[in-house]
C-alpha cells in the first residue's frame, strides 16, 4: 500500500494492444446467439438453458412431493411416478447442475485468468449445442414413453423386458450427448487454464474458482468416458443381443453398478467442487480479507478429486461384497472428510477478524457452510457400512444427497449468480429480494429435507410412489411437502429478481464488490474481446493490487 | 463448555437407553441384536457428528456477528497459519481414525451370525440340533413384486416369513428377475437381492411378534407394494406351522396335477 515499486508505477499507464486485425461486430438478434463462439455468450446460453431445465426439474420435484403429502394418495399412478422421479434426477444432474457450472466456467475462467476467450472457441460452441441436443432428445421422450428406471437405471430393470417402450434409450442418448459435451468442455477448460493465463499468473496465483474447475475437469475426463461406454454396453444389451449385464445369459447385474458408480460418485464432486470454488471467491471479497490458506484450499480440491475415484462401492454396501472390500471403501470414503473438513475450517477462518459486508452472495455462502457441513457429516455416517445398510435407499439418503447437491451445489449457484450477475449484465440484483429469497430457500430447504432423515430412519424407502397410513409417515411427509413449496417460492423470487433487475437494476460499474480477481477489471458487461490491456499479475488478488496502486497514485498526484 | 458437555452426556445416555428415539433420531431396533448394535453404533457416531456440526455452526455464527463491518471496520490481512492448519488437519484425521476404529470393533457382532446355541425350547422342538453355531437356513427369493421364502424340508411361503424365536436364522437372498432389496428395519440392515448372486444376512428373534418391512430397491412400477414381514413364533408353533404349510402345499400340488381342477393360487 505504502511502498509502490517505481518501475511498476512507470509501467502502469496503459498502452493500447491491438490483437485482432479485423473485428466483425457480432451479428444482431438471435442469429448472433446461434452463431456465437464468444465464451461469454456461450456461458449465458448455458445458464439460461440450465435455469429453464431447473424449472422443469423443480416442477417434477413438486409433483412427487405433492403425491407423497398424504398416505395412499392417487394423484400419480405408479408408472407416472417412476417416470417423474427418473426425469427429476436425470434433469437436475445432467441438464441443470453440470451445465450451470459449465456456464459460469465459460463466462468467468477466461476473464479470471486474463484471456480473451477460451482456447477452442468453436469447440466451446459445440459443447453447448451437444448439451442442448441431449436435453431435447431426453425431453422428447415425454411425448412417447419416458424412462422409468431412475437416474441410476440399474440393470436388469433397464435392460430386461420389464419396462415397455424405449424411454431408457432416450436416457442413454442423453448420457452420450451431455457426456460428450462435458468431456469437450473439460478439455477446453484445462487447456485454457494451462496455456492462457495472464503474464505473472503462476499456478500459485490462479483464482481458486479456476483451481476447483481444474480438479473438476480431471474428474470429468476420467469418469465421463466410463459412463458413456457403460451405457453403450446397455444399449447393445437392449437392442443387439449382447449380454454384458443380464444374468440370464452369463452377464453380471453387479458389473453395471460398479461401472455406474465409478462415474456416479466423482459426479457428486463434479457438481459440488465448482461450488467450493465460488465460496472460496465470495468469502474473501465480502470479508475484505485474503482467503485463509490458499494452498490448502487448492490442494484439497485436488485431493478430493483424487479420492473421489476410490470410493464408488460405498453406494453398493448392501450388495454381496466381501468384508475386505467393504472395509476399504468405508475407510476411503471417510478419508474424503479430511480435505473437505479442511476447506470448511479454512473458509470459517477467512471470516474471522475480517470486516464482513453482509450482502446477498455472503448470505448464500454462509447458508452453504451450515447446510453443506450437515450433508458432509451425514456422508461420513453413511460411509460406515453397518449404518449405511440401515439407511441406504431410504429417505435418509435422499436427505443426505439433497443437503450436498441442493444446499451445497445450488447454494453455490445462488452465491455465484448474485456475485457475478452485475458483471454479466452491468446491473445489480435487488438486495432485498435476494435476502428474502435466501431465507425462503434456507427455511424451505430445512423443512423439506431435515425431516426426511427421520423418515428414512423409521423405514421409509426412497422411490416409492405411496405408503400406507399405518406406517405413520404421513405427518413428516406433509411437513416435507410444505417445505418444498417454500423452497420453490424462494427460487422463483430469485428468478423474478433476475428478470426485473435485467431492465431496472441499478448500474453496477466495473467493480461493485471491490473484488480481487481480474474479471472485475473489465467493464460490466465485458466487451467481446474482454480486455483492452491485460494487466500483469503479481499476487492472488491482482485487482486489489491495482486498486491499491491507483489509490496511492491518486494520493501522490494530489499531494504533488 | 460444561453445559455443552453435560448436554452431550445427557443426550448420549438418553439415546442409548430410550427406545422412543428409534425411528426419529436413531435407526429402528428391538427385533434382533444386530439391529440393536447398529442403533447403538449410530448413537455414538451421531453424538460425535452433532459436536462437530454445532462446533462449526457456533464458530460461523460468532464470526458473522463479531466481525461484521460495523463492529470490525478494519480486516486483519492474514493469509494463513501453518501450525493451525496442520493442527486441524491432524485433528480431523484423528477423529476419522477414531470413528473407523469404533466402527471396525463393532463390526464382528453385527456382521457375523450370533453363534450362540438355540434356546432349549427350539432344540426340544427339533428346529435345529443342539450346540453352538447351528443356525436355521431360510432362502429368500425376490421377484416382481413379492418375496418367496423357502424353509428346510421343502415348505415355502410368500410375503410373510414365519420364524422361530430364540434361534439364529441365516438368510440366503437372491432374485429371479430384477434387483430387489431385503429389509426389515427392526431386524438389521438391507441386503440386496441381485439375480445371479446370493447375499447373506441373519437375525435372531428374542420376542414373538410381527416385524414389517418392504423392498428397498426400485424394482418396477409396483415397487412400493412389495411388502415383507417376519412373524416370530415359539419353536413349537413354528414346527407345527411348517408341517401344516407342507401339507397344504402337497394338497395344492396334487390338485394342480389333477386335470379338471384349476391350478392353486399363485
Amino acid at each position: 500500500m505504502s511502498v509502490v515499486d517505481q518501475t511498476t508505477r512507470a509501467r502502469a499507464a496503459p498502452h493500447a494492444e491491438i490483437i485482432a486485425n479485423r473485428v466483425d461486430p457480432p451479428p444482431e438478434g438471435w442469429v448472433g446467439w446461434v452463431r456465437t463462439v464468444d465464451h461469454k455468450r456461450i456461458g449465458i446460453l448455458y445458464l439460461t438453458t440450465a435455469f429453464a431445465f431447473m424449472m422443469l426439474g423443480g416442477v417434477e420435484a413438486l409433483l412427487m412431493r405433492t403425491q407423497l403429502a398424504e398416505p395412499d394418495n392417487t394423484l400419480l399412478t405408479p408408472q407416472i411416478y417412476n417416470q417423474v422421479l427418473t426425469m427429476h434426477g436425470t434433469t437436475m444432474v445432467f441438464l441443470v447442475v453440470m451445465p450451470i457450472w459449465a456456464g459460469f466456467a465459460n463466462y468467468f475462467v477466461p476473464l479470471q485468468i486474463g484471456a480473451r476467450d477460451m482456447a477452442f472457441p468453436r469447440l466451446n460452441a459445440l459443447s453447448y449445442w451437444l448439451y442442448l441436443a441431449g436435453g431435447i432428445v431426453f425431453y422428447a421422450a415425454v411425448f412417447f414413453a419416458p424412462p422409468e428406471a431412475g437416474w441410476t437405471s440399474y440393470t436388469p430393470l433397464s435392460t430386461g423386458p420389464y419396462i415397455p417402450g424405449n424411454g431408457t434409450d432416450a436416457w442413454i442418448f442423453l448420457i452420450h450427448l451431455t457426456g460428450l459435451s462435458s468431456i469437450l468442455g473439460a478439455l477446453n477448460i484445462t487447456v485454457t487454464i494451462a496455456n492462457m493465463r495472464a503474464r505473472g499468473m503462476g499456478w500459485s496465483r490462479l483464482p481458486l474458482f479456476c483451481w476447483s474447475l481444474l480438479a473438476q475437469a480431471f474428474m470429468i475426463l476420467l469418469t465421463l468416458p466410463v459412463i458413456a461406454g457403460t451405457v453403450t454396453l446397455m444399449l447393445t444389451d437392449r437392442h443387439f443381443g449382447t449380454c454384458f449385464f443380464s444374468p440370464s445369459c452369463g452377464g453380471s447385474a453387479l458389473l453395471y453398478q460398479h461401472l455406474f458408480w465409478f462415474f456416479g460418485h466423482p459426479e457428486v464432486y463434479i457438481m459440488i467442487l465448482p461450488a467450493f470454488g465460488v465460496i472460496s471467491e465470495v468469502l474473501p471479497v465480502f470479508a475484505r480479507k485474503p482467503i485463509f490458506g490458499y494452498k490448502a484450499i487448492a490442494a484439497s480440491s485436488i485431493g478430493i478429486a483424487f479420492l473421489s475415484t476410490l470410493v464408488w462401492a460405498h453406494h453398493m454396501f448392501a450388495t454381496p461384497l466381501t468384508t475386505v472390500v467393504l472395509a476399504f471403501f468405508m475407510l476411503s470414503s471417510m478419508a474424503i472428510a479430511v480435505p473437505t473438513g479442511v476447506k470448511i475450517l479454512n473458509w470459517i477462518a477467512t471470516l474471522f477478524r475480517g470486516s464482513i459486508s453482509a450482502r446477498t452472495p455472503l448470505y448464500f455462502a454462509a447458508g452453504f457452510l451450515v447446510l453443506f457441513t450437515l450433508g458432509g457429516i451425514t456422508g461420513v455416517m453413511l460411509a460406515i457400512f453397518p449404518i449405511d445398510r440401515q439407511v441406504t435407499d431410504t429417505y435418509f439418503v435422499v436427505a443426505h444427497f439433497h443437503f450436498v447437491l441442493v444446499a451445497g451445489a445450488v447454494s453455490g449457484v445462488m452465491a455465484a449468480l448474485y456475485y457475478w450477475f452485475p458483471k454479466m449484465t452491468g446491473r445489480m440484483l435487488s438486495e432485498g429480494a435476494g435476502k428474502v429469497s435466501f431465507w425462503l430457500q434456507f427455511v424451505g430447504f430445512l423443512a423439506t429435507f431435515l425431516i426426511q432423515h427421520s423418515l428414512g430412519l423409521s423405514g421409509m424407502p426412497r422411490r416409492i410412489y405411496t405408503y400406507r397410513a399405518d406406517t405413520g409417515w404421513g405427518v413428516d411427509n406433509l411437513i416435507s411437502t410444505v417445505g418444498a413449496f417454500i423452497l420453490a417460492a424462494g427460487v422463483i423470487i430469485t428468478i423474478l429478481n433476475v428478470l426485473w433487475s435485467l431492465r431496472r437494476g441499478p448500474a453496477a460499474g466495473p467493480d461493485p464488490w471491490k473484488a480481487n480477481t481480474l474479471e472485475w477489471f473489465t467493464p460490466s458487461p465485458p466487451p467481446p474481446h474482454n480486455f483492452d490491456v491485460i494487466p500483469r499479475v503479481r499476487s492472488v488478488e491482482p485487482l486489489r493490487d491495482i486498486r491499491h496502486r491507483i489509490a496511492s497514485e491518486t494520493r501522490s498526484d494530489g499531494t504533488a | 463448555m460444561a453445559i455443552v458437555a453435560g448436554c452431550t452426556v445427557l443426550l448420549f445416555t438418553e439415546m442409548t437407553a430410550e427406545k422412543a428415539w428409534a425411528g426419529a433420531l436413531l435407526p429402528e431396533r428391538g427385533g434382533s441384536s444386530n439391529a440393536d448394535r447398529v442403533a447403538s453404533l449410530y448413537a455414538v457416531v451421531l453424538v460425535l457428528a452433532a459436536l462437530v456440526f454445532f462446533g462449526v455452526v457456533v464458530a460461523l455464527v460468532y464470526a458473522l456477528r463479531r466481525y461484521g463491518e460495523r463492529r470490525s471496520p478494519v480486516a486483519a490481512q492474514i493469509r494463513g497459519n501453518h501450525r493451525l492448519e496442520i493442527g486441524w488437519t491432524a485433528a480431523a484425521s484423528g477423529l476419522i481414525v477414531v470413528l473407523a476404529v469404533v466402527s471396525l470393533t463393532k463390526l464382528h457382532t453385527i456382521d457375523h451370525p450370533d453363534p450362540a446355541a438355540a434356546s432349549p425350547a427350539a432344540i426340544h422342538a427339533g428346529v435345529v440340533p443342539a450346540g453352538a453355531g447351528q443356525p436355521l437356513h431360510i432362502d429368500v427369493v425376490g421377484r416382481q413384486y413379492i418375496w418367496k421364502y423357502r424353509y428346510p424340508g421343502g415348505a415355502y411361503s410368500y410375503e410373510e416369513m414365519v420364524a422361530p424365536v430364540g434361534v439364529t436364522v441365516e438368510l440366503d437372498i437372491t432374485s429371479r428377475d430384477v434387483a430387489h432389496s431385503w429389509w426389515i428395519p427392526k431386524l438389521g440392515g438391507k441386503f440386496d437381492a441381485i439375480p445371479g448372486y446370493v447375499n447373506h444376512t441373519w437375525f435372531r428373534l428374542e420376542r414373538p411378534g410381527v416385524y414389517r418391512g418392504q423392498c428397498a430397491e426400485l424394482c418396477g412400477r409396483n415397487h412400493a407394494d412389495m411388502l415383507a414381514q417376519v412373524r416370530g413364533v415359539s419353536p413349537a408353533e413354528y414346527v407345527a406351522w411348517l408341517a401344516k404349510q407342507k401339507q397344504s402345499i402337497q394338497t395344492a400340488d396334487a390338485e394342480a396335477l389333477t386335470p379338471p381342477v384349476p391350478a392353486g393360487s399363485r
